[in-house]
């Protein structure tokens, strides 16, 4: 028996459906048909009337799911692609994300965005929005990198009175797995040390933590002991978390599969460099993907984000500093 | 000429409580004082940001929310002064919104139109006005999961609005879920100081209605018991399952777009025709040709306006500015995921 990272989105939403009356889910596809990819898979038929097929209308979509919340419900939107939700941009950073702040009343609505680059994805399928949703005050932006977390962190974002920005890996959907879902969970907003060292932190989330870990194995025989620090949220960010694992190693490098201007590797680098300068041995570093849209063929998709081999480089550059 | 302009629709029937038009003038006519103050503490500096007046709408807005009942929904535009007092809005939480008291249901972080008590029915509008549509139908699809029956939204915008994405996706939204929502269009001619004929190119704005699979309204937004009884027969259409509603109002803004703008480029034409005229006076008309009120009362309404204007700016002169060191400087509500200040 084991559970992918996809079922264990479409198990949180289950269960969320069947434990609060409150909750419902909307989005394009999501209903009898199940999704895009397949994260709602027969809970239409399971929850009836509850589980709504949306129009292409991402601006009204959560338009709605705002509209929804003050009203006391908590739904789970589903855009197709997270690269879509700039349709919803409006919506989400302007009306969402303010409402708590100027009125007093929460808003609590859980956007889920399948992000991330996959084979063949293309400059309109495999974007990663967590920089441009964190920058905006009043949203939480989850980035689980974990069949665990992708279970835990969407029951949380149901859970939590604010809007929160889900972004899910599409490249962890299927390859992902876990033999059960867990019955515990970190709290929100802690980062997580995925696998402890001495030389070097890496801090990452989402699926590089995958491509992370890889490289920490692999140079673990060449004796450099990688910390890996996964954020699982990006906003908040713990910077205690990673503070203390620069304190330990005194070499930062943040591994993102964003665009490399104003994001998330920028910020932890900002907040290391100004908060703990003295703890560096070294400049930290940063490894983002490419300044480009991201590419269709899969040559130049494996050379525009972050690679295992990108990662060791980038590795063994710090180490050398 | 004038009397045409002015004197009462003989074909006009009145299908409502004549206490109704009462209550609606006497709204419009509080809106106006108001608006009036608004006007004079802006000249004077008292005002921080701007102010958007609704000279010219109030009719119509009136009529929105004098039709709406409590625990319906109701997101207003920038004019509708009048249809907030109808629908409920304490006077002080508009003046106290546009002196920025920390008193008010704003605090002084949003201010002027950017006001609402969600939790009341009264939306709060983001400045991107066509997407308050879309949240109405939430609040409503809300009501229907809960089981709530008999409420309907009111989403009023102006003929800029239509032309926005957000807009044709919310009424779309609406009309597939065949939601309680009425949309109301103040035609006002002009988006700022943009012409209807370089916002849409339709003949009239009420043609939309039937490609959305909403039912079209249209009413001369200049004339009281017109709006009374078309908005409240959309409402009741709504009310009763009939789906969306579009309602659409021709009328002209008696103002700039916001106190800042001198509104040159109205057509000169426009302000002198029919469609110019003034729908206060068009409702006092209405109210002393139908033997409802006499010129003393009418007198006696508008001083009781301006005494409650009065009565509230200077209240509201005396009540604290907010404090950023007071602040808490926290944008959601679960203090423990908030990262506070950075350093």
């Amino acid at each position: 028996m084991s559970i992918t990272y996809l079922e264990a989105i479409r198990e949180a939403q289950a269960r969320a459906l069947a434990e609060d009356s409150r909750v419902f889910i909307y989005g394009q596809d999501v209903g009898v048909f199940g999704g895009a990819f397949k994260a709602t898979k027969n809970l239409a038929q399971q929850f009836p009337g509850r589980v709504l097929d949306a129009p292409i209308s991402e601006d009204a979509i959560v338009g709605l799911a705002v509209g929804a919340a003050i009203e006391g419900m908590r739904p789970i939107v589903e855009m197709q692609f997270a690269d879509f939700s700039t349709v919803a941009f409006n919506q989400i950073v302007n009306q969402a994300a303010t409402l708590y702040w100027r009125t007093n009343v929460p808003c609590p609505i859980t956007i889920r965005l399948p992000s991330g680059g996959t084979l063949g994805g293309g400059p309109f399928h495999s974007q990663t929005m967590e920089a441009i949703y964190a920058h905006y005050p009043g949203l939480i932006v989850m980035t689980p990198a974990t069949v665990e977390d992708a279970y835990t962190m969407l029951l949380d974002a149901v859970a939590i009175d604010d809007p929160v920005v889900f972004c899910e890996h599409k490249y962890l959907y299927y390859h992902l797995k876990a033999d059960r879902l867990p019955a515990e969970a970190m709290p929100v907003g802690k980062a997580r040390i995925a696998r402890p060292g001495r030389d070097l932190t890496i801090v990452t989330y989402s699926a590089m933590l995958h491509e992370s870990l890889a490289v920490a194995e692999e140079m673990a025989s060449e004796r450099i002991e990688i910390e890996v620090v996964d954020l699982r949220t990006v906003k908040p960010l713990d910077t205690d978390t990673v503070m203390a694992s620069v304190a330990r190693t005194g070499r930062l490098l943040c591994v993102g599969e964003s665009w490399p201007w104003g994001g998330v590797c920028a910020e932890v680098i900002a907040r290391v460099a100004s908060e703990g300068f003295a703890l560096l041995d070294a400049p930290p570093q940063r490894l983002n993907a490419k300044d480009t849209p991201v590419p269709y063929h899969p040559n130049l998709w494996a050379g525009h984000r972050p690679t295992a081999d990108s990662i060791a480089a980038a590795v063994r550059n710090l180490i050398s500093l | 000429m004038a009397q045409s302009m002015l004197g009462p629709n003989p074909a006009e029937q009145i299908n409502f409580a004549k206490e109704t038009l009462v209550s609606a003038y006497r709204h419009m006519l509080v809106a106006r004082v108001l608006d009036d103050k608004l006007a004079s503490l802006y000249r004077a500096g008292k005002i921080h940001g701007g102010v958007f007046l609704g000279r010219g709408q109030e009719a119509l807005s009136a009529a929105v929310g004098i039709s709406l009942n409590r625990g319906d929904i109701f997101a207003p535009l920038i004019r509708d002064a009048a249809g907030r007092l109808a629908f409920g809005e304490a006077l002080l939480d508009s003046v106290r919104t546009y002196l920025g008291s920390r008193l008010g249901p704003m605090r002084g972080r949003d201010g002027n139109i950017h006001r609402g008590r969600p939790r009341d029915g009264l939306l709060p509008m983001i400045s991107h006005l066509g997407a308050m549509i879309s949240v109405v139908n939430g609040v409503l699809i809300a009501h229907r999961f809960k089981g709530v029956q008999g409420r309907v939204g009111a989403a009023c915008m102006g003929d800029g609005a239509s032309s926005t994405g957000s807009f044709h996706e919310a009424i779309n939204q609406a009309a597939v879920e065949r939601l309680p929502l009425v949309l109301v269009v103040a035609n006002n001619q002009y988006a700022y100081s943009t012409p209807n004929c370089r916002q849409f190119a339709c003949d009239t704005l009420v043609e939309k209605a039937a490609g959305y699979g909403a039912q079209g309204h249209s009413v001369d937004g200049t004339d009281l018991i017109a709006c009374l009884n078309v908005v409240s027969r959309a409402i009741r259409l709504a009310r009763e399952g009939g789906g969306p509603q579009f309602v659409v109002a021709s009328l002209l803004r008696l103002c700039g777009h916001g106190e800042h703008d001198d509104a040159t480029y109205v057509d000169a034409g426009m302000k002198a025709s029919e469609g110019g005229r003034d729908c206060l006076k068009v409702a006092e008309a209405q109210l002393t040709s139908n033997g409802i009120a006499s010129l003393s009362l009418l007198d006696q309404w508008r001083a009781a306006a301006v005494d409650s204007v009065e009565q509230a700016v200077a209240r509201v002169q005396r009540e604290p500015a907010p404090d950023a060191r007071e602040e808490d400087w926290r944008a959601i509500s679960a203090s423990h995921l908030c990262e506070g200040q950075l350093p």
